[in-house]
């Protein structure tokens, strides 16, 4: 099977996934006790009238599906209606948040692998040796450390007694440089456990590849350690990595909610929170569908890249 | 001075079981275009013994003493460096399972173009052409196509050519063959060993070839080194090793080789197994499975010397065995004798 079909099989698989997150969502709200008008209304008193104007407006009385169909239809072209809060659209509001969040998580991302392969590598190659005993207790302190905690350990450390991080973000643009500045301690507070699993992760998938036969096999042709472990052994170690750095990102969105919170930094995670805080469940429901559709696109994204690393893997 | 000489080999691996002296005291020679054939069972030490050659012993195996000389070069004192461009450029190694020797994420064309990038300063283009003609050599059908294509597009047989084509394509003076055909059908084996045999009489090769099949060394070799234990047992020209065995481990390798139309109900096998190389035997480490061992056995190590009868064949790699018959501290004789079936 060529690489383009098997791709175009892949992307279609993820239709019934996206289908069934959609319903989730959907029905995450439906499932809040009480009322869906208490909770337009915040639970205000309201006049009868205006109640059943409310209800009218969402649809409420409709048979449960219909609801879900009108949704799905708003939620295709990307209208999720307003927030109950602001008055804002959803949408705006979501987008607004976003280059925040690509941001953070970007960076998150970069510190995990930037870190977490090259430690592997070494510690796979010197394995036994100081280098990898040292690696392996820093990787269980990173991935047995809370974000929230480091986040504020690292704030305390750099922000008030060293002094040479800002605390509170700035008010410029995510991709001005004092904002990337800004985002470094969020950026390692959130790629940390990332790093720290990725590590031992390369460390064992290359250790098992180094017992393979064409570990020898490239030695006896003449080629130097660093093309046979970086060509070769490396090469082949990242199919089995690769499909973990997508579940990374899924984590790492779900770390971008605390780390958010904890650096005051204004991203979707935040959003998110806020919006659970003010049960402005619009903007609940798009951010959810929104985090849930970017994972499933990561995975695809994964299965993507693990058939072009291994070409055995087009089935 | 022979193309590779051997002296007092000595290769140990250091496991929790204890030390394993996988080979130990072992000496041979290769002349240019020679082809020795290591024979022994499994465990005896003939994988390792051509892997230290190129100087492939890994953790926790290490070469504890004896010299390996390459044209004279003692390449256990070699650079790395020096001795990456051996591995490949003079010497090439072919594997038993080839599906294990090849990367499996790296087409074919590749695995042989980036032996030939290691070794010369070629562009790409010429390291590619010179690919393909190497592929062409060993026989694998429109090199040109199939350049492109992964390892796992090829049946075994394929597979293999393909390994010897990473070994051959820097013209290699000397080529260790480990078991080449040992994980192929028959079939296919027969193919493999004629290409083999013509390659090395096209670009006058030397060749190692480490086997546990008489047969293949037999049609294969001009001269046998039979292992036990980590130790070589005998040296011969193939056909005086054939015809006449001078080690009574030989002799019973030979017997257990099933034969055509012969006319036993049982194939005859060698009482016993191996020793654990932890923990040899004293003095003949053969002599616990040896028909014809005396007190003696238990208690010298048999050197390796000259077994040949008539004073004409007692040149000097004539004929050897490691047998106390041959240093006369045996009281009996060796009486087995041999049939020769035409």
């Amino acid at each position: 099977m060529t690489l383009r079909r098997y791709v175009v099989k892949r992307a279609l698989l993820t239709i019934p996934i996206l289908f069934g997150v959609s319903v989730l969502t959907f029905a995450l709200v439906k499932l809040l006790p009480g009322s869906a008008v208490d909770y337009i209304l915040q639970f205000q008193d309201a006049t009868p009238a205006l109640r059943a104007r409310l209800a009218e407006q969402y649809h409420l009385d409709d048979p449960v599906w219909v609801q879900y169909l009108l949704w799905l239809r708003d939620a295709l072209t990307l209208q999720f209606g307003e927030s109950l809060i602001s008055d804002r659209s959803v949408s705006a509001a979501v987008v607004g948040r976003l280059p925040e969040t690509l941001a953070l998580g970007a960076l998150g991302l970069v510190v995990a692998l930037a870190v977490g392969i090259p430690a592997g590598v070494v510690a796979a190659v010197r394995k036994g040796d100081l280098a990898d005993e040292a690696s392996r207790v820093v990787a269980l302190l990173g991935i047995a450390t809370p974000n929230f905690w480091l986040g504020m350990l690292l704030i305390l450390v750099f922000g008030v007694y060293l002094n040479v991080a800002r605390v509170i973000p700035p008010l410029a643009p995510v991709y001005a440089p004092e904002s990337l500045r800004f985002l470094l301690l969020p950026a390692v507070t959130l790629g940390t456990a990332s790093a720290a699993l990725l590590m031992r992760l390369t460390r064992s998938s290359m250790l098992e590849q180094l017992n393979e036969g064409y570990v020898r096999a490239a030695r006896a042709r003449g080629l130097s350690e660093r093309t046979v472990i970086v060509k070769h052994v490396l090469r082949n170690s990242l199919s089995a990595v690769v499909t973990v750095i997508a579940l990374q990102i899924a984590f790492l969105v779900d770390g971008a909610v605390v780390v958010e919170q904890v650096f005051s930094w204004p991203g979707i995670g935040r959003l998110l929170v806020q919006a659970i805080h003010q049960r402005d469940f619009p903007v609940v429901q798009a951010v959810v569908l929104l985090i849930a559709t970017a994972v499933v696109l990561a995975n695809l994204l994964a299965d993507v890249v693990y058939s072009v690393l291994d070409p055995r893997i087009r089935y | 001075m022979a193309l590779l000489e051997v002296t007092d080999l000595d290769v140990r691996f250091y496991t929790e079981e204890g030390v394993v002296r996988a080979v130990d005291g072992l000496s041979y020679e290769i002349e240019r275009g020679e082809r020795l054939g290591v024979v022994g069972e499994s465990g005896a030490g003939k994988t390792v013994a051509g892997l230290a050659v190129l100087g492939l012993i890994d953790a926790p195996g290490r070469i504890e003493g004896g010299e390996v000389r390459f044209k004279g070069e003692d390449l256990l004192s070699a650079s790395d460096e020096r001795l990456r461009e051996v591995r490949g450029g003079e010497i090439g190694m072919v594997f038993q399972d080839p599906e294990e020797a090849l990367d499996p994420v790296y087409t074919v064309g590749e695995q042989v173009a980036e032996t030939i990038r290691a070794q010369t300063d070629l562009a790409e283009s010429a390291i590619r052409e010179r690919a393909v003609e190497t592929l062409d050599r060993v026989g694998v059908p429109d090199p040109r196509e199939r350049y492109g294509d992964y390892p796992h597009q090829f049946s075994g047989g394929m597979q293999q050519r393909v390994v010897l084509a990473t070994a051959l394509a820097c013209d290699p003076d000397l080529l260790v063959a480990d078991e080449p055909t040992t994980a192929l059908d028959v079939t296919i084996e027969a193919g493999i060993l004629e290409l083999l045999d013509d390659l090395a009489d096209e670009y006058d090769l030397a060749v190692q070839f480490v086997s546990h099949d008489l047969g293949v060394v037999a049609e294969t070799c001009d001269r046998v080194v039979v292992m036990y234990a980590g130790r070589a047992v005998e040296r011969a020209p193939v056909e005086d090793l054939y015809y006449d065995p001078k080690h009574p481990y030989t002799a019973g390798l030979m017997a257990s080789v099933p034969r055509l139309g012969a006319d036993r109900d049982r194939l005859p096998t060698l009482p016993g197994s191996m020793p654990d190389l932890v923990d040899v035997p004293p003095g003949c480490r053969f002599h616990p499975r040896c028909p014809f061992a005396e007190e003696a056995c238990t208690k010298r190590e048999p050197p390796l010397v000259d077994a040949s009868e008539t004073a004409a064949d007692a040149r000097a790699d004539s004929h050897q065995a490691a047998c106390l018959a041959y240093t006369g501290d045996l009281s009996g004789d060796l009486d087995f004798e041999v049939e020769v079936r035409e």
